[in-house]
């Protein structure tokens, strides 16, 4: 396993009181996979890739937990110890490509920098990674793009070298949050052919937040489904998409709209997620749940197995 | 008659530099051109929706209807009683420091009923006490519902609505589109539904209009263009969509990007991007015929 996560919880201290933000959360990830990280808005998706990387907004912090990457424990590493791990073992890929890259500065010098930072290599051999980097992520004619600044190229471009950005040390993590979401579909469908790419290519680990389950279903091996800080299921992507457990996740399946020649009605899921000052007890779904019995009210599941998934469901639990 | 009717109906913006630079660098004026002369009708009880990519022109179309920006060209004939607009961001469309009462019974502020207003908020699945809150205290989902809300008090008989569920999670989208489904049939609406999601449009339209670079270049029921597509551009898109039964399989990688707005390429605007292209594509630009605007289509190459 390249990175295994176990009962992280993240709180940020408030005034009126702490709120738990993720209580809880396992997962592994192995070389060469992808698991998809889903959920609607508030689920806490971002908040378990920023607490990964230790970019936590104040005051949130990790309350407890484990994180080990590589069989090694770094969610207690000194920050400058992190930093140096951040760009180097783990890359990341946020959402709006304008925000990673420093519009003053030409795409080539921004590599450059990133790979003279992270590895031993002199100048030339730097500006020759660069170039094969860009090549890699499929931006056309590198050599006569490379003194380009950021707002010279479409959204579709900025995101492959941000892309390029973030492989540039070789990391063995590549954390991607919603890589694809400010994307035209025409274009996001070449960046997931490029992640998928990656991880098969370089063995790398890649956790994909995503809240769009059509981006999963095609990109990732097995998917986790986040509900109110916690993962609520998890399992093979075929499984969790073609026979989900949970009944949150029963809904978010059926909410999604698909492509169909006739007009119709989508099933809904009743009321909205709760907001982290108000999680009721139990299980955090049980409000909006069609199968809810008293335990549920009462008792709050662990992830149980459901056939070859696992769903935190009291539905699950052996009689 | 239809509801409404656009007629050859275009809108350049201009995008000149400032006039001291025009004139010390001796450029002469630049003008966009985003939507090219758009002609289609919308029958009264039905939805239209127009799809495409970000910078296609559908959104100005939504706004050249109603009349947020003049035409340049062309005429656009309602023959309805009314027409309100849903916009995309409901954080963005209501005014924070406004009761949602007050914000719900804007339009008819002369009017002057509370009651109506109880039943506005009812209409959308709120609670008439809601009426009392400010924005900030419901959720983004609740928020378009009370976008809904204004847009219904004056009784309008056609709704543009620009992207309505696309700022929404999905569970919550799925109720926003059984809600605009269930007021159509109740109040007997008639929608343009502007939306870049193929998915979403294929579960709320009757008819689609596809845009690409200003122009419409595929119109047809929507049964039709979501089980056979004739232009290339819809085919790419509909290739482009995420499919969850697909799952682990690759998708038809798409060529190319949407054009510069400024810099049309000549001919069919697809063509760089097009498998079918040939010379008459890249010189001749197709007109919109029989549902489609294709040289390849009409020449029965594809």
């Amino acid at each position: 396993m390249i990175l295994d996560v176990q009962n992280l919880r993240v709180e940020f201290p408030t005034r009126r009181g702490t709120l738990t933000a993720l209580d809880g959360v396992s997962f592994s990830i192995a070389p060469g996979e992808v698991l998809g990280v889903v959920g609607e808005s508030g689920a806490g998706k971002s908040i378990t890739g920023m607490a990964l990387i230790r970019l936590l907004e104040p005051p949130g912090r990790i309350a407890g937990g484990e994180v080990m990457l590589e069989g090694r424990r770094i969610d207690n590493l000194p920050h400058e110890e992190m930093r140096k791990l951040r760009g180097r073992k783990i890359g990341v890929i946020f959402q709006d490509p304008l925000t990673s890259l420093n519009p003053l500065y030409t795409i080539g010098r921004q590599l450059e920098e990133t790979i003279l930072t992270h590895l031993p290599m002199g100048k030339s051999e730097a500006r020759s990674r660069a170039l094969s980097l860009l090549r890699e992520v499929g931006i056309p004619a590198p050599e006569a793009r490379y003194e380009h600044y950021p707002h010279q190229f479409s959204g579709g471009m900025r995101q492959r070298v941000v892309i390029a950005l973030a492989l540039a040390a070789e990391p063995k993590l590549l954390i991607a949050d919603e890589p694809t979401t400010a994307l035209d579909v025409s274009i996001q469908a070449q960046i997931i052919a490029l992640l998928k790419r990656i991880a098969r290519d370089r063995g790398a680990a890649v956790m994909l937040i995503t809240h769009d389950m059509g981006v999963i279903a095609e990109t990732a091996q097995r998917v986790a489904v986040m509900y109110a800080g916690r993962i609520i299921e998890i399992g093979a992507a075929q499984d969790v998409i073609h026979a989900p457990k949970h009944p949150y996740t029963v809904g978010l399946m059926g909410s999604i709209p698909r492509i169909s020649a006739q007009k119709h009605r989508l099933v809904q899921i009743e009321g909205a997620m709760p907001r982290l000052n108000a999680i009721p007890p139990g299980c955090p779904f049980n409000p909006r749940c069609p199968h809810r019995f008293d335990r549920c009210v009462v008792e709050r599941p662990d992830l149980l197995p459901a056939g070859s998934s696992r769903a935190a469901c009291w539905l699950h639990a052996a009689a | 008659m239809p509801l409404l009717e656009l007629d050859g109906v275009s809108r350049d913006f201009d995008v000149s530099r400032p006039w001291l630079n025009r004139v010390i660098e001796r450029e002469p004026r630049r003008h966009l051109r985003a939507v090219d002369r758009v002609s289609f009708a919308i029958e009264k009880g039905e939805t239209l929706a127009l799809v495409g990519e970000s910078g296609c022109g559908k959104s100005t179309v939504a706004r050249l209807i109603v009349g947020l920006y003049p035409p340049t060209e062309g005429g656009i004939a309602f023959a309805g009683r009314r027409m309100q607009m849903i916009f995309q961001d409901p954080y963005a469309s209501l005014n924070p420091r406004w009761r949602v009462r007050d914000i719900v019974a804007e339009p008819i502020r002369f009017l002057g009923t509370s009651q109506k207003v109880d039943a506005l908020l009812r209409q959308v699945g709120l609670s008439p006490d809601d009426g009392e809150k400010y924005p900030h205290e419901f959720s983004g989902g609740q928020r378009q519902r009370i976008s809904i809300a204004r847009a219904l008090a004056g009784e309008p008989d056609f709704l543009v609505c620009d992207e309505p569920t696309s700022a929404l999670d999905v569970s919550v989208q799925a109720q926003i589109l059984n809600l605009m489904l269930d007021l159509q049939a109740r109040l007997a609406l008639t929608y343009l539904f502007i939306s870049h999601n193929l998915a979403v449009v294929s579960q709320v339209a009757d008819r689609v209009g596809v845009m690409y670079a200003g122009r419409i270049v595929e119109l047809a029921r929507s049964a039709q263009i979501f089980s056979r597509p004739r232009h290339p551009y819809t085919r790419m898109l509909l290739d482009a969509v995420p499919d969850l039964s697909r799952s682990g399989r690759a998708r038809t990688a798409v060529a190319g990007e949407v054009p510069n707005p400024l810099a049309l390429p000549t001919g069919c605007a697809f063509h760089p991007r097009c498998p079918y292209a040939n010379e008459r594509c890249r010189n001749e630009t197709p007109p919109l015929e029989d549902g489609v605007a294709c040289h390849a289509v009409r020449e029965k190459r594809i």
